[in-house]
């Protein structure tokens, strides 16, 4: 153009979106909620990767982590307890090409709809599923979860939980094609961000277990673990998600682990005397189920009558 | 249609107007096979036909038990036939015990031609001679006409493996028996056996043969059933409601059916797993039935319009699943094949006991459309219908079929889809963002639906009560107005509905009222009533929910109305009954309710097809306690 070797020329963006495209109606989670930080960094990776708002669906069953569709600028669908999954693989089936991001909490997803999360990981569908984990039911004012420790105490078990926390970790990793998980806790904005991120640039299911403060109900879970920084474990590897010098501050237990070994990341998630925060697995090669599902949308109505006029034909007599 | 290939006049043959054919043997003989081949054979030499699949609910039950008989009727005739008839003609029996049951369901009369599998009056077990001797001589004695044949030892010339083959020797029988055209035969064995070797369709090949000489040697027996004059010119095909259905969803041009196994829904999803992808479609099998549901309203929500497909306990675990796509208004096709109920109830077989769980099911006001298939070509036209109602009216739509449907098998006109049929390509232009995404039109409750990809489209769907905007809303007058509006949608779709048509005079004594599977049975036993001059006329219902409008004025031109069902009620007669506490059946139910017309109703839950006979007895009794 002009005699301009187009190499050089800027790129401008017919559009251009802002963190303020994103957001939704203003958020109403409780003042210190970890849900404020999750949704901050969802809304700056999506403004990062400038993915148009329109095509961005955000699927969620019903707690505190599924309000977060009414606090996106994006398509949402606040759907039923335990109910996310399933709906956000069939928004995917037919729509390869949508931006899906579910959020869901340790009732919704380890509970409720156990049967969807051990399915939707071995789907494997391109999408990003946050489970926002703060050990109790908020919204229902202080349940047992199944990931609440024993002994701590709810309206359900006033004597304290009786029987030990289920382990998403160790059981997500156990599910036959699992292509990403990864874990983090709220209070680590720059780790959060990375783990998201790399969790949403992953083609497959990027399952991230995000342990959040609930200051109302279970206060106790997070403070212990932030007023004992030592029992977090921070996993890095150049094949794993940037860690910058703030989170190393903050968690000085670092080990090296690669998240292409599935025995390692299994056995550090076993051990539960730790929390491991980053990347424990990734498998980039995992097949996404949609590839399957969407077979097909292409086809002209031409050709899907043809293929029922041939169907038909079977059986004319 | 090849009928002017066929009847030269047999000679000898008995000229005959309609059978109905039986055969009954244990689970895994093949007798459906060999039915449904007789069936479609017949069909293309013209005849009116309709099968009844005999199903067992265990895969491989007890040999030689009651219980585990399976089997198949076919009816066939000069004339249309839309039912399964009453007591059978013939019957084939592979051995005596299936029988029983049979007999239990009133199967046969004095004079139904009994041809028996003779091997087990030599059986090594002297229990099972004598079970046997036992059992002929009961039926001799109960007027069957039986003939003892030494059946598989007549494939054993054929093959080594009589148990697999037998069932197209029967087949090769049948054939002698009806004089049908063993050429048609043979062109339909070579289909069903298409992906397996040439050797296994020519070995069928000449159990059809041998089948047929040794009916023409060793019976004297054999009929011609000329075909039906009104078919015409006009183009047929065959299938069970269950593969109607599969076609109707390929002819909506929905592209995703999802669901999870369940008798006997599960086949319409073989088929279409089977062909699907000739049209760009998928079957999606999911975890669980709420899964299955919760994919299809995925789809739907993201502007491809799916159906999933399911019996009664699965539409049970649905339940709040499916009022959410009624409360955020979502287009969905959920076909229900009823069986007996309740709880896992009667899996093969049929009843018509969903029709109120359908339209009242979930907790909460929830209107949706409620459509039920009469024949088995509306199997496949609701489809193509209810698509376009979902999406007109931005609502789930169920589509109810049952066992009798889903595994009968009838001739009917073959469909010559357009374009039309078909679901338009997803709506992508951009959305204008003052408009809300329920812009409720006040008088009708329509309202256009944003599809993700839209610009300017983006809302946030919920289950929560919501305002126009899709905003959260617990106020009273949000609420009012939610429910309001997804109720008139029902109003402004019976707004475009014709009053049904009585079939008989539209003014009489008595008028039976019906809807679903139990038409054609319902029909014949109005003509045998009104042949005998009584007054009896006829309703059937497609639309359920909402229903039909001019139903209060049809009924007040008759002295009694009743509704016939497959499905509970109490017997008036019954002890502690009363008309104030007695139960009545699902329609009835609903038509009282609606009409307040005092409709009376007949239903029983005997996991079989009414019979028109056992109707026609029942219209008569009605009718005499009338004038009594």
């Amino acid at each position: 153009m002009f005699g301009m070797n187009a190499d050089w020329s800027l790129e401008v963006f017919e559009r251009y979106f802002t963190i303020g495209d994103y957001a939704g109606g203003e958020a109403r989670w409780c003042p210190g909620c970890g849900d404020h930080g999750i949704l901050t960094a969802v809304h700056k990776i999506l403004r990062d990767e400038q993915i148009p708002p329109e095509t961005t669906v955000c699927v969620s069953g019903i707690g505190c982590s599924s309000r977060m569709p009414h606090y996106m600028g994006t398509f949402g669908f606040h759907g039923l307890h335990g109910r996310a999954l399933p709906i956000a693989c069939g928004i995917k089936s037919r729509r390869p090409e949508l931006d899906v991001w579910v959020s869901t909490g340790d009732g919704d997803c380890f509970s409720i709809g156990t049967a969807h999360w051990i399915h939707a990981i071995r789907y494997n569908m391109d999408m990003t599923l946050l489970v926002f984990d703060n050990g109790v039911y908020g919204l229902t004012k202080k349940q047992t979860s199944p990931t609440s420790p024993l002994g701590f105490k709810t309206n359900t078990h006033p004597g304290g939980a009786i029987l030990p926390p289920l382990n998403p970790l160790s059981v997500t990793l156990g599910i036959t094609n699992v292509s990403f998980v990864a874990q983090v806790v709220d209070w680590s904005p720059p780790l959060l961000y990375e783990v998201i991120k790399a969790a949403h640039r992953h083609k497959g299911t990027g399952f991230v277990r995000i342990i959040q403060r609930c200051p109302v109900f279970s206060d106790s879970l997070s403070k212990s673990l932030q007023n004992d920084p030592d029992r977090v474990l921070l996993l890095q590897h150049e094949n794993g998600i940037p860690i910058d010098a703030s989170a190393k501050r903050q968690f000085s237990n670092l080990i090296e682990h690669d998240p292409s070994d599935l025995s390692a990341a299994r056995e550090i998630a076993q051990d539960v005397s730790r929390v491991p925060v980053g990347l424990l697995y990734r498998n980039p090669d995992a097949p996404c189920y949609e590839t399957l599902t969407s077979r097909g949308v292409e086809f002209t109505a031409r050709k899907r009558l043809a293929g029922l006029n041939a169907a038909l034909d079977r059986f004319t007599i | 249609m090849e009928a002017s290939q066929v009847v030269e006049t047999v000679p000898r043959a008995e000229l005959i107007h309609e059978h109905i054919v039986e055969i009954v043997s244990d689970s895994g003989e093949g007798a459906q096979k060999a039915g449904q081949t007789f069936g479609s054979v017949s069909a293309r030499m013209g005849n009116g036909v309709w099968t009844v699949e005999i199903i067992p609910a265990e895969i491989k039950p007890p040999a030689r038990s009651p219980a585990g008989a399976s089997g198949i009727r076919i009816r066939l005739g000069s004339k249309h036939i839309t039912n399964m008839g009453d007591q059978a003609d013939l019957v084939v029996a592979f051995n005596e015990q299936v029988l029983y049951s049979r007999i239990a369901n009133g199967a046969y009369k004095s004079g139904t031609v009994l041809l028996i599998e003779n091997k087990w009056r030599n059986d090594p077990v002297a229990e099972i001679q004598a079970q046997y001797d036992r059992a002929l001589a009961e039926f001799r004695e109960n007027g069957l006409i039986v003939h003892e044949l030494p059946l598989e030892e007549a494939c054993r010339e054929i093959t080594p493996n009589p148990l697999v083959g037998k069932n197209m020797f029967v087949l090769g029988m049948l054939c002698h028996i009806y004089s049908r055209d063993l050429e048609i035969a043979r062109s339909e064995i070579s289909i069903i056996f298409k992906r397996k070797s040439e050797k296994v369709v020519e070995l069928n090949h000449r159990l059809l043969q041998a089948g047929y000489e040794f009916a023409r040697e060793s019976l004297d027996l054999q009929y011609q059933v000329p075909p039906q004059v009104e078919q015409g010119q006009k183009r047929f095909i065959v299938t069970n409601g269950n593969t109607a259905l599969g076609l109707g969803v390929m002819a909506s041009g929905m592209e995703l059916v999802s669901m999870y196994p369940i008798t006997p829904a599960t086949s319409a999803s073989h088929y279409l797993a089977d062909v699907f992808h000739e049209v760009g479609g998928f079957v999606h099998q999911a975890e669980d039935e709420i899964a299955a549901i919760g994919f299809a309203i995925g789809s739907s929500y993201a502007g491809k319009t799916a159906c999933t497909i399911t019996s009664g306990p699965g539409l049970a675990l649905k339940t709040e699943i499916l009022a959410l796509a009624v409360m955020a208004e979502i287009p969905l096709v959920l076909a229900i094949v009823q069986r007996g109920g309740p709880s896992t109830g009667l899996p093969t077989k049929v009843e018509q006991g969903d029709l109120l769980a359908s339209i009242f099911g979930e907790p909460g006001d929830a209107p949706k459309v409620v459509v039920a298939a009469a024949t088995i070509e509306e199997c496949l036209h609701f489809v193509v219908m209810s698509r376009r109602l979902a999406e007109t009216f931005r609502t789930p739509v169920v589509l109810l079929t049952d066992a009798n449907l889903a595994t009968g098998q009838q001739p009917y006109p073959r469909p010559e889809p357009s374009t039309e049929w078909l679901a338009p390509p997803i709506d992508q232009t951009e959305w204008d963002p003052t408009v809300p995404p329920y812009d409720w039109d006040a008088e009708t409750g329509l309202s256009p639906r944003p599809i993700p990809g839209m610009v300017g489209g983006h809302y946030v769907l919920t289950g929560l009560a919501h305002t126009n905007e899709s905003k959260v809303a617990y106020d009273s007058k949000s609420n009012q107005l939610g429910c309001d509006m997804r109720s008139r949608k029902l109003a402004a779709l019976a707004g475009t509905l014709k009053p049904p048509k009585v079939y008989g005079d539209p003014e009489g004594e008595l008028l039976v009222v019906g809807w679903g599977s139990t038409l054609g049975a319902i029909e014949e036993a109005v003509d045998r009533a009104r042949e005998q001059g009584h007054k009896v006329s006829s309703v059937h219902l497609r639309f359920l929910s909402p229903l039909e409008p001019g139903l209060k004025q049809i009924f007040s031109r008759f002295r009694k109305v009743m509704t016939v069902e497959i499905n509970y009620s109490d017997d008036p007669a019954a002890p502690l009954i009363t008309p104030d506490n007695r139960r009545y059946s699902q329609l009835a139910w609903l038509l009282r309710a609606q009409t307040l017309v005092d409709v009376d109703c007949w239903s029983v839950v005997l996991g079989a097809p009414l019979q028109p006979g056992m109707i026609h007895q029942v219209l008569l009794q009605r009718l005499a306690s009338m004038e009594g």
